[in-house]
């Protein structure tokens, strides 16, 4: 099998299971769009990336699946049922996330912040966190085993056809939460008082502060914010691959790469990255040599370095990259 | 006495949810196959046995000396400057110490002398291999990042890179993966350490010419981006590599030049000279570096970038230059660890390898050799022996919890690390005390 061959192959199959890849792609898009939507947030008011968000994904994911399984046991849901079990699961999750966020400000940053601490120290603290919260949910539920949720819906349940393609109810589910929660957050950053403390911050936080803006507080609902959204995420994601302990480690790099990909403190751009990166890793699984589908991740982490590379404001990133 | 005051209780709800994290990282693991209750059942419900005196759940035991603690802390508060500037004369004490120059050469040829007489004293060829493969090599590994972290203030995701690149070469040209060796010719292993180290630093610099352009957590992310796909393709090539399962046996080093005769076996004490000889040209290497024109640069692009360039000193350069040297002796710990270990596999240098030697630079003390050495002698002491002895129902996979944990202590209590190099040392006060406004500092407003 020549080279040529391989790559016509590839296209081959793209060609004639296009909307496959295309759900499929928005699917994990939606969810790296909310992990990278937490970044992009504390990224903005902090000038920093939050490296313990994949575990607070982790953590929301966990939480949905247990839910899950604690309400379904051995049944499979369906009906209104199952759609009530989403809509706690996505609260569930984004509730436990939004609480251990929270905790890593109140940990690893908020001292920090108080002793003026360089920005390494920041970064090297953020990193503990995620170890220890790894390795801490590794010692509770078993280190690297995927842990599935209780079946929301039968397996392989088909919503309708498109074009010929059967549309799985879990991933237009998955696509449309997605969206909603993301129009909300975007509501919340641009129409509210909230937001507008946020984007002070991002801006110039000194002056807000003078201007009456709380500055801790608004620190503090930024985590919590991005917390919900990516255990919301974690959630959804745990209903198609199930979770497992390390499973921040992998899903945050792709998200913060969407977040990097669509320009850093902005919000919008966050989303649409992480729409790209999930079509990007769902079209280049053909071309992976020999079926490895590591090989999607070293493309995509290709993408990463190129990005920073080349263009490292992203997209839809401004100048200085700071605008939430 | 305002023991019941508002800052005293939350002083005490603060320590009751440390002293339950507690109880939770030491009760019992649960597991993916039992209920998602089970460690916390394990963990807060257990009966254990009070110090052999009689049984009772743990919750109980962890809430008691919790209680405790806070009442010794609130009877001691009002005394506390006192005990903090007695607390702050014992820390100042290697410092006092190694001011003086005469204490400062006493204390290495005291050090020294010990060294290389350790193999007398350990009997076990056991211990002795577990010094050279955990401690010595790590020791080479951290100083090879200080120079990086500490000297230029890159900060460094992938370090485990260089490791593996020094690993893999020595597996390649002594003809152990799959990949046959140059001009099909193995060549013995003592050969490599010069090409492995050669070698490394190229890919230093082939890493760092893209990439240290960038600056602060992108240069993080993207050396983090860049380890992962090398682990990608090490195990998705199998037929060069050897994939997951790694190389076949990597000879050990032996040796014909007529008046020389080497032949290693399985004894690990050769490595142990190697690998010190090595530790001492690399800090004697690294020590005259730092003082050198070179290192001044670092220090100055550590700073202040901007006011670095404008001097007339070209960054890029000199960061590719940290990377190149700092590579250098992660690529000879990756021969060592080949030549002695016999198998490389990718399961060597993982992530967790790269931040496991970036706790040991900053428990040691970022840009301070002897407090990276040091710092790696302690901590891979303490993680051989629980790896090794197990105690308090401790388990391998529960160490990077501890190193999480301890990296977050540090930066809050002890950014400046154990023996703290004397500038860093100044810098971290300075922003203590906000005398001077960092231009990396966070939430400082102005952002480059």
């Amino acid at each position: 099998m020549g080279f040529e061959h391989f790559w016509l192959s590839g296209f081959d199959q793209i060609h004639t299971a296009f909307w496959t890849y295309l759900a499929v792609g928005l699917q994990n898009g939606a969810v790296y769009a909310m992990i990278a939507v937490g970044y992009t947030l504390v990224y903005g008011v902090l000038g920093l990336i939050n490296f313990a968000h994949g575990e607070v994904f982790m953590c929301g994911g966990f939480a949905g699946v247990f839910l899950t399984r604690g309400v379904l046991g051995d049944r499979v849901g369906s009906g209104w049922g199952s759609i009530g079990l989403i809509l706690g699961g996505i609260v569930v999750g984004g509730l436990v996330s939004a609480l251990v966020a929270m905790g890593v400000e109140q940990v690893a940053y908020r001292p920090l912040r108080r002793r003026h601490a360089p920005k390494l120290a920041f970064l090297i603290s953020a990193i503990g966190a995620s170890y220890f919260i790894q390795t801490l949910a590794g010692k509770e539920f078993g280190y690297g085993v995927n842990i599935f949720p209780g079946q929301v819906f039968e397996p392989g349940k088909i919503a309708f056809t498109l074009f010929g393609t059967p549309i799985h109810t879990l991933t237009i589910v998955s696509i449309i939460a997605a969206i909603v929660m993301l129009v909300v957050a975007d509501r919340i950053v641009r129409a509210t008082r909230l937001g507008r403390g946020i984007r002070a911050v991002s801006q110039d936080a000194e002056t807000s502060s003078l201007m009456g803006v709380n500055i801790d507080r608004t620190i503090t609902i930024t985590f919590i914010l991005g917390g919900a959204l990516a255990g919301a995420a974690g959630f959804l994601y745990s209903l198609q691959s199930g979770i497992v302990q390390n499973a921040g480690t992998e899903i945050g790099i792709y998200a913060f790469t969407a977040a990097v990909l669509g320009g850093i403190g902005n919000l919008r751009g966050a989303a649409l990255g992480g729409m790209l990166i999930g079509l990007f890793g769902s079209f280049t699984v053909p071309f992976a040599f020999e079926g490895n589908v590591q090989w999607t991740e070293i493309y995509t982490f290709l993408i990463l370095v190129l990005v920073l590379i080349i263009r490292p404001t992203g997209i839809l990133g401004e100048k200085s990259g700071r605008t939430a | 006495m305002t023991f019941f005051s508002f800052a005293n209780l939350k002083r005490l709800f603060l320590i009751l949810v440390i002293t339950a994290v507690i109880a939770l990282m030491t009760g019992t693991p649960g597991s993916s196959t039992a209920p998602p209750t089970t460690g916390l059942h394990g963990s807060f419900l257990e009966r254990v046995s009070w110090f052999g005196l009689f049984a009772a759940p743990r919750w109980l035991l962890f809430f008691t000396l919790g209680v405790i603690v806070w009442v010794v802390v609130s009877l001691y508060r009002p005394r506390a400057r006192a005990i903090r500037r007695k607390a702050n004369v014992v820390f100042a004490l290697p410092k006092e110490l190694t001011n003086h120059r005469t204490t400062r050469v006493a204390l290495i040829v005291v050090a020294l002398v010990l060294v290389i007489l350790l193999p007398k004293f350990v009997h076990e060829q056991f211990w002795v291999y577990l010094i050279v493969e955990q401690i010595g090599v790590y020791i080479l590994l951290a100083l090879g990042l200080n120079v990086v972290v500490g000297f230029a203030g890159l900060l460094d995701l992938g370090f485990a890179a260089f490791y593996a690149i020094g690993a893999y070469t020595t597996a390649w040209l002594t003809g152990a993966l799959p990949q046959p060796a140059l001009f099909h010719h193995p060549i013995p292993t003592l050969w490599v350490i010069p090409i492995g180290i050669v070698a490394a630093m190229v890919f230093g610099v082939l890493l760092g010419t893209p990439t240290l352009r960038l600056r602060g957590d992108y240069l993080a992310i993207v050396t983090l981006g860049f380890a992962l796909i090398i682990d990608d393709f090490v195990e998705t090539q199998s037929g060069v590599t050897g994939g997951g399962v790694g190389s076949a046996l990597v000879r050990h080093p032996s040796l014909n030049l007529g008046f020389l005769h080497v032949h290693w076996g399985t004894d690990p004490t050769p490595y142990y000279y190697l690998c010190l000889l090595f530790i001492a040209v690399f800090i004697i290497v690294f020590t005259s570096l730092e003082h050198s024109r070179i290192g001044r640069a670092w220090v100055a692009i550590r700073e202040d970038e901007v006011a670095a360039e404008s001097v007339g000193i070209n960054p890029l350069k000199y960061k590719v230059m940290a990377f190149a040297v700092g590579a250098a002796s992660g690529g000879f710990g990756g021969v060592m660890t080949a030549g002695l270990v016999g198998i490389v596999t990718p399961g060597l240098f993982t992530f967790q390898v790269s931040v496991a030697v970036l706790v040991l630079v900053i428990f040691g003390g970022m840009g301070s050799i002897w407090g990276v050495a040091l710092g790696a002698i302690v901590i891979q002491t303490a993680t051989s022996y629980l790896d090794n002895y197990q105690p308090w129902g401790y388990q391998l996979q529960d160490l990077y919890m501890y190193i999480g944990a301890l990296l977050i202590i540090m930066m809050i209590f002890r950014p400046a690390g154990l023996l703290p190099s004397r500038r860093r040392a100044r810098e971290f006060a300075d922003a203590e005390g906000g005398a001077d406004v960092h231009s990396d500092e966070v939430l400082s407003g102005d952002e480059p």
